[in-house]
């Protein structure tokens, strides 16, 4: 029998439920609430110890909402519901209830959410409440350096960057984020959550139309390419932002490219060199020879299905035949996986299919 | 291609001397797809309603059923649920203002709404429902600039979007809602790569795309993607090992097999995947003492990654599976029934 990698249960979570606990069912502040047992099936006749103290308190729970309770127990029994099942939206719809209809203090709510998320930073509901609470009390000071803390544990957590890109939009907190970008692709130049950072704080602040920001950017990212050559976000990245003035026409970037083949190969640049080619050629751009570049580009699909990149090898020779069939001068391509000529095509099609 | 992998840490792997993040797929895997040990294990799932993970997730219990049942109607095993005790169920979760609950005692929310019409479509039984007041919760949830929030706490995400199409494509009422704005939305939320994210410039990511594409199918604008750019980015998340990953340098999850799958059936691109070295990552994912799928091999299972895996397995051709419906997540023949056929690119 092999050894399976349990879903993990958070330590503090499963000491919390096998501790002695006083069950509010058997508190006498608590006494006026008849308890409401969950409601989608049978009971169990025999209960697991863990599960008890879990019953006890949405049992109370459920009472409360029944009886559309707003008092300070029942905003003291969502942080016990929430501490047992954070996920649990309608226990954290209540506590916004409460928050309000009690007159919370705010800046507590801030620090207990600060706790929650820090114990548990991949949920969405938490990341929810907290953005509502910010909102309410409209300060956004704390936010930047708190998803920072968040992201120095998992710098790719989604939820995190949501947060922080909407907080910068929403307050106009633009300053530094470069700074803070280029820091996360220090630590780590492979994560895509940071350089699609990069393109978020660039395309809202100066923009890519600027020549000499568009020539740092194109530099910064063959420079991180050189450090790590195997990138598929960087290479992303650089196509991305030359995609609308057309990479063929970038000055010096073919040449630049070419340069890194020998020393930081990878199937992304031979990638890459593809789709240079391919704008060539769409835009018959008269700086290249228009037949060895499609010679050059049907050279390089070959070698990435065949060799570099086999497992994405129908991409490979769907490029291949899309570009001769445009460019080529021959007759038509075709492959067992294309859809049929339209029936009022003069040939039938009589190429074999690729090997 | 396994003598080029060789272990550095955990789940990076050197791969022609460059680090890769992927699983390595032991020899005595599963190779065969085990459907009966699958139908045994959700049949049995939530019998026990002590299992503390029952319990945790009440707050999902209706997506859990409707993973459960439907996974289970693509195994043609659906007559092994309990049909009129989850009717009841679903009756005693739809709220005053129209929207449908997790469970009992839980809050109206899009994503639970979904899938309790998506359980009545399978089920034939929409009308047990008042589908108006469904329908006037959905139009209540869209937002100004077409977007659509959750629930009336105003989170907003491409997936409500997506919930929200689907929720009235599945009642016949899509003409309910601005339209054009929802579009306007949705494909705002385009990004550089091609991909979708959550909102506008969050990364792109394989769910939010499944949802995006999903929705742009059932709105009639699949013309707006471009789809080599887009079907580039979704082949890029096949792993060496044959899995699929959710966006660049991430781990192969099951479920992905049916995100990134669906969406590239969606936009007529599939094929620019291995089908042989994913079918074998999905098959590994297989427990064989108790059946299911877990997101990676020798992981605990849930039902979640069970109903991905096997309708992965289905858009890659398994006969002995029922054809899938790539927007909806539902057998092909159900829709057929409802009279739905959303746009697919060719």
């Amino acid at each position: 029998m092999h050894s399976k990698r349990l879903k993990k249960i958070e330590p503090k979570q499963f000491y919390n439920l096998m501790c002695l606990f006083f069950y509010f069912r058997d508190r006498k502040e608590w006494a006026d609430l008849e308890p409401v047992p969950q409601d989608d099936g049978p009971n169990p006749v025999v209960k697991i110890a863990y599960s008890e103290k879990f019953t006890d308190v949405f049992d109370m729970f459920r009472a409360l909402l029944k009886n559309d309770e707003k008092s300070e127990r029942a905003f003291a029994l969502t942080a016990e519901a929430i501490e047992l099942n954070a996920a649990n939206y309608t226990v954290w719809h209540y506590r916004r209830v409460l928050l309000q209809a009690l007159d919370k203090d705010l800046r507590e709510e801030m620090k207990y959410i600060t706790a929650i998320i820090e114990d548990q930073p991949k949920n969405y509901q938490v990341w929810h409440h907290r953005r509502m609470v910010v909102e309410w009390l409209n300060d956004p000071s704390e936010e930047l350096q708190f998803v920072a803390e968040i992201l120095s544990q998992d710098a790719k957590n989604y939820h995190a960057w949501q947060h922080r890109q909407w907080v910068m939009q929403e307050y106009k907190l633009w300053d530094g984020e470069l700074e803070y970008v280029e820091e996360l692709l220090e630590e780590d130049v492979r994560n895509n959550s940071a350089w699609n950072q990069r393109h978020f704080v660039i395309s809202h602040t100066s923009g890519y139309s600027d020549s000499a920001i568009l020539e740092r950017e194109v530099q910064y990212t063959l420079k991180q390419i050189k450090k790590a050559p195997h990138n598929e976000s960087a290479w992303n990245y650089l196509n991305g932002i030359l995609q609308d003035g057309g990479l063929s026409s970038y000055p010096g970037l073919l040449e630049q490219v070419t340069e890194l083949q020998d020393t930081c190969s990878s199937p992304y640049l031979t990638a890459f060199l593809v789709d240079l080619y391919e704008d060539a050629l769409e835009t018959n751009s008269s700086s290249y020879d228009q037949q060895e570049t499609l010679n050059k580009a049907l050279e390089l699909c070959k070698l990435l299905a065949e060799e570099k990149d086999t497992i994405r090898r129908e991409y490979w020779n769907y490029v291949s035949r899309s570009l001769q069939n445009t460019y080529g001068s021959g007759d038509p391509v075709a492959s067992s996986s294309d859809p049929p000529p339209p029936s009022s095509s003069q040939q039938p099609d009589t190429e074999p299919s690729d090997p | 291609s396994l003598s080029l992998l060789a272990e550095s840490d955990d789940n990076n792997f050197i791969l022609q001397g460059t680090q890769v993040k992927d699983v390595i797929i032991k020899p005595d895997a599963p190779n065969t797809l085990l459907l009966d040990k699958h139908a045994d294990y959700i049949a049995a799932y939530g019998s026990k309603k002590d299992d503390y993970e029952y319990t945790l997730s009440e707050y999902l219990r209706m997506s859990g059923i409707y993973w459960g049942l439907t996974v289970m109607d693509l195994m043609g095993q659906l007559s092994r649920m309990n049909r009129e005790e989850i009717i009841e169920f679903i009756k005693s979760c739809q709220h005053d203002c129209g929207g449908i609950s997790a469970s009992i005692g839980h809050d109206p929310h899009l994503l639970y709404t979904l899938s309790a019409v998506q359980i009545l479509s399978l089920y034939d039984s929409i009308n047990v429902i008042d589908v108006e007041k469904v329908v006037d919760y959905v139009k209540g949830l869209q937002q100004e600039d077409g977007s659509f929030a959750g629930d009336k706490w105003g989170e907003i995400d491409t997936r409500f979007s997506f919930c929200a199409v689907a929720t009235l494509a599945l009642l016949g009422k899509l003409d309910e809602i601005n339209m054009d704005k929802a579009v306007e939305f949705v494909l705002s939320c385009m990004n550089f790569d091609g991909g979708f994210g959550c909102r506008p410039d969050s990364e792109s990511h394989a769910g939010q795309i499944y949802c995006c594409t999903g929705f742009l199918s059932i709105t009639g604008q699949l013309h707006k993607v471009n789809a080599d750019l887009l079907g580039w980015w979704l082949c890029e998340r096949q792993l060496p090992s044959g899995g699929l990953n959710g966006r660049p340098e991430k781990l192969p999850d099951v479920c992905y097999s049916w995100w990134v799958l669906a969406s590239l059936k969606i936009i007529g691109r599939i094929h620019w995947i291995d089908k042989a070295k994913l079918r074998s990552f999905i098959l590994a994912c297989q427990d064989e003492e108790t059946g299911g799928f877990a997101d990676r091999p020798g992981d605990m299972v849930d039902p979640f990654h069970t109903l991905f895996g096997v309708a992965g397995l289905s858009l890659l051709g398994d006969e002995q599976i029922k054809p899938v419906n790539p927007v909806f997540c539902m057998p092909e023949d159900v829709l057929q029934r409802v009279g739905l056929q959303p746009d697919l690119l060719s």
